[in-house]
């Protein structure tokens, strides 16, 4: 670890960038997730669930889309030389994630606008589904990737085949198990959620009975990610065995794993809500203090891709600023469309 | 295609696609605001049921605007990763700015769509007001970015990197006043002028057949439009002027173009039409008002205008691209000011923005000029974007040297192109199915107002 003060400018930009990025994963996250569930709506609700995810999501979707895009202009004003690399070497994921997010957004959109015939609805409702699907899982192995320590300078400058530099980083197995762990974390919350927003209890039950499945899916698909970690990312491997701050954290995401599921099977669904909310922080914040301070290992650390100290110290202000007037106004957006916030 | 013209194809698409839905963005929520203003005013019904109406349309332009302009903030590092590596800590401040201007108006456009029945009237109404705020903004901010490429500032190059990064006098850079008034006027002038147009165009088509309720919801609407599209489409060529002077003097290379001027020459003429010939170093076939460029761009009649001769061959951006884009701009816009001067007669002799459906020649005008502002606005980057090549930053870091060096960017300028086509034709599909073609029957309106109404 760097013998620099924790509290840098660029250290508390890129702390920024990781709570945007939480909030993404715990907001948009779960609109993704509705979107699996809608593409798994069986049984005799099926059009009542469907309704109930919709409903859910209509209203917040595009606000909670905008935490991504924080994330992506902060980190290319606070850290351009990063996400320049990672915009080049992760091309190919990156672009096929964009499908999925335009896909997601406007097939929700339209089919909520579109006639309300059951064919057209259905037509809309699937690309929808599907989007959703493919979106967190892409996200994930992105994230995945990056985490390998793969995305190197060398990998571009010597003359390599194009699989090397732009295909293997990404399609390997650790990715890909992020890719799914991103899934079915996403679909827990949104089946978590779901269950405090339902109004009766036969709907309540449906998401209920979701959510304990995808919170065993969860364990299994994380215990699989350690096991992975432990061959294909050793930098976050190393730091989530060994140092005992991430320790702490994987802890962490393992009681408040139990806890959610506790709850769940106790219908103590508010505290399902709060514990499912803690584990998917807790995960991602075990990655990121596991690869600080590495934006994009193995060379690229906070430290040496930062941009000037004036263009820190101005983001630094805008973001308090724009803090001040967005959370009241997300406080309020909330409040108007959620009970229990 | 080569690698860097398929990056720049993407590049085009995706902004061409996207600038559409931003300007629809910023100028519809005021449109909807003055509607429901006027319903809170006079109680007239048809003011309450036409904010509602917009509202559902905005709902679908809005979602595709949000995630083109998604693409597009990804696309600036996966194209152009170069440029982004050098511009990002200089030129990132206007667009995290702009980051908190969408939450804004995504939050207040979720709570204007869905809190119909949430909210106080009064409420639902400042939801409304901030939307139509923070799109300007965001359009304001981002078009700074854009105006920096042209007219950078705000760092020193040594050894070609910058430093004493300044990002303050960045965003002050000299060409983004007249560029961001340019722009923003752009916006109300042809999404007023495209809405009003619709309506005019129902009005005169289906004048038997409209009841008296239907007549005065179009009537109503043409109002909300022309008391916007009218201002808007009369000051845009004065704000294009101030463009054009500060494009003469900030990039004259893109200045020549534009007007086709290959050599020096005081006492400059103003070229309408032509076609400019590379080749020949010449603009044939233009009409040639004396002396006028010299006199417009530096209001001296005798004004040196520096010609395209004076730069080196491989400075110089396609000029007859350029310079028919640029054309087309003008005359469109000429046209929009000249039909929005006859239609403010018009509304200054009736006292009152609602037409007439017997004005049956004005309605013709205004159903005539509706695509135009956003045919004029696609032109308009065409001349901006264009006129920049070879440079992606004005004088500093040429195109070519920003692209990624991922090969094979066809693939991607194909699939982006195959979506965008589809979702436009989907979106055009769905505006026509439920905004245009249930305009003539009475009880699909009812439908769509009561459905409106009972959304969650
Ligand atoms: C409704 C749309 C519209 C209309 C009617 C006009 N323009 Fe325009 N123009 C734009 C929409 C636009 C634009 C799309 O918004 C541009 C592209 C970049 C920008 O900032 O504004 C633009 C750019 C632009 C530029 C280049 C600025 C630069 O490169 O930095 C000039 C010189 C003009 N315009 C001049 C005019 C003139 C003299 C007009 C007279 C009729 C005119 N425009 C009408
Ligand atoms: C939305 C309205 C806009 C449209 C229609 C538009 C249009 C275009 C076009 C046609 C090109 C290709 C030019 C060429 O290569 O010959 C281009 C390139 C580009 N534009 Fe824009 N533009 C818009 C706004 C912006 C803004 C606001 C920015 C940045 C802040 C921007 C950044 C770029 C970049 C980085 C390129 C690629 C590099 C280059 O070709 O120079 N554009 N745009
Ligand atoms: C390189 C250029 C551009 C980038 C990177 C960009 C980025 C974005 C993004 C990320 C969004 C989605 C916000 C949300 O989720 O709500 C968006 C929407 C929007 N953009 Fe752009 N944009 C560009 C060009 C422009 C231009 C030239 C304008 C206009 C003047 C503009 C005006 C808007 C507006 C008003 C919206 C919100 C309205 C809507 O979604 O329809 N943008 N843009």
């Amino acid at each position: 670890m760097s013998t620099q003060p924790f509290l840098t400018p660029q250290s508390e930009i890129a702390g920024a960038i990781a709570v945007a990025l939480n909030i993404y994963a715990l907001s948009a996250g779960a609109d993704f997730g509705g979107g699996v569930w809608d593409l798994f709506a069986i049984g005799p609700r099926r059009d009542r669930q469907r309704e109930l995810i919709a409903n859910a999501i209509a209203p917040i979707w595009e606000a909670n889309h905008v935490w991504l895009i924080l994330v992506v202009v902060l980190l290319f004003t606070a850290f351009p030389p990063a996400f320049s690399r990672l915009m080049t070497l992760l091309h190919i994921p990156l672009t096929l994630m964009l499908l999925g997010i335009v896909l997601r957004g406007s097939a929700f959109t339209f089919r909520s606008y579109d006639s309300q015939r059951d064919r057209v609805q259905r037509r809309w409702g699937r690309i929808f589904a599907i989007a959703s699907i493919l979106t967190p899982l892409l996200l994930g192995v992105i994230l995945g990737a990056i985490a390998t320590g793969k995305l190197s300078a060398a990998r571009l400058s010597n003359p390599a085949s194009f699989a090397e530099v732009y295909v293997q980083p990404w399609l390997a197995p650790f990715p890909i198990g992020v890719g799914a762990l991103a899934l079915v974390l996403f679909a827990l919350l949104a089946a978590v959620y779901l269950t405090v927003e339902a109004k009766d209890a036969a709907l309540r039950e449906d998401f209920r009975r979701r959510a304990l499945w995808a919170g065993t899916a969860v364990a299994v698909v994380a215990a699989m990610n350690l096991y992975l970690a432990r061959a294909h990312a050793p930098l976050v491997w190393s730091e989530l065995t060994e140092g005992s701050l991430a320790m702490g954290f994987r802890i962490g995401a393992a009681i408040s794993a139990l806890g959610a599921m506790a709850s769940l099977w106790l219908r103590r669904f508010r505290w399902a809500r709060v514990a499912a909310a803690i584990e998917v922080s807790l995960i991602l914040w075990g990655w990121a203090l596991g690869q600080y301070p590495y934006l994009v290992p193995p060379d690229l650390t906070v430290d040496n891709s930062a941009a000037p100290p004036a263009t820190l110290r101005l983001l630094a202000i805008a973001l308090v600023a724009g803090l001040a007037l967005l959370l009241p106004s997300l406080r309020y957006l909330f409040k108007v469309f959620k009970e229990g916030y | 295609m080569s690698n860097l013209l398929a990056a720049r194809s993407q590049m085009a698409v995706s902004l061409a696609f996207h600038i559409v839905f931003a300007e629809v963005g910023i100028a519809m929520p005021l449109m909807m605001v003055i509607a429901e203003w006027r319903w809170m005013r006079t109680r007239e019904h048809v003011y309450l049921e036409l904010a509602k109406r917009w509202a559902k349309g905005t709902a679908i332009l809005f979602a595709v605007g949000a995630v083109s302009g998604t693409v597009l903030s990804f696309e600036l590092g996966l194209l152009w990763p170069e440029f982004m590596r050098f511009a990002g800590s200089i030129i990132g401040m206007p667009f995290s700015l702009e980051g908190f201007a969408f939450f804004t108006e995504a939050i207040f456009l979720g709570v204007y769509l869905y809190g119909w029945e949430k909210i106080s009237p009064r409420a639902h109404l400042a939801a409304g007001a901030v939307v139509a705020l923070s799109g300007v903004a965001s359009g304001i901010f981002v078009v700074i970015a854009n105006a920096w490429m042209n007219a950078p500032a705000g760092f020193r190059l040594i050894g070609g990197q910058p430093v004493d990064v300044n990002p303050i006098a960045a965003m002050a850079n000299p060409g983004a006043f007249s560029q961001t008034l340019h722009m923003t006027i752009a916006a109300y002038a042809s999404t007023a002028i495209a809405v009003g147009g619709i309506h005019a165009f129902v009005l005169l088509r289906q004048r038997k057949s409209l009841d008296e309720r239907l007549v005065r919801f179009h009537r109503g609407a043409l109002a909300v439009a022309l008391s916007i599209g009218i201002p808007a489409a009369i000051l845009q060529p004065l704000s294009g002027d101030l463009s054009a002077r500060f494009v003469a003097r900030i990039q004259p290379v893109k200045f020549a173009a534009m007007e086709g001027q290959f050599s020096s020459e005081r006492g400059a003429p103003l070229r309408i039409g032509g076609w400019p010939s590379e080749v020949e170093r010449r603009t044939r076939f233009a009409i040639e008002i004396p002396r006028a460029l010299s006199l417009l761009a530096y209001d001296d009649a005798n004004a040196l205008v520096r010609g395209l001769e004076e730069f080196p061959r491989n400075d110089w951006p396609p000029v007859p691209v350029v310079h028919v884009s640029f054309q087309l701009m003008v005359a469109l816009g000429t046209t929009m000011a000249i039909v929005a001067t006859w239609a403010g007669v018009v509304v200054l002799r009736h006292k009152s923005f609602e037409l007439s459906p017997n004005d049956r020649p004005l309605l013709l005008g205004l159903s005539i000029i509706a695509p135009f502002g956003f045919l004029a606005t696609e032109a308009g980057w065409f001349t901006t974007e264009v006129g920049r090549q070879p440079w992606i930053i004005f004088g500093v870091l040429r195109t070519k040297e920003a692209v990624t060096p991922m090969p094979g960017l066809i693939v991607p300028f194909v699939v982006v192109s195959l979506l965008y086509c589809g979702l436009g034709a989907v979106v055009v599909w769905l505006l026509w199915r439920q905004i245009v073609k249930t305009t003539g029957d009475r009880t699909q309106v009812d439908r769509i107002s009561s459905a409106t109404t009972s959304r969650p």
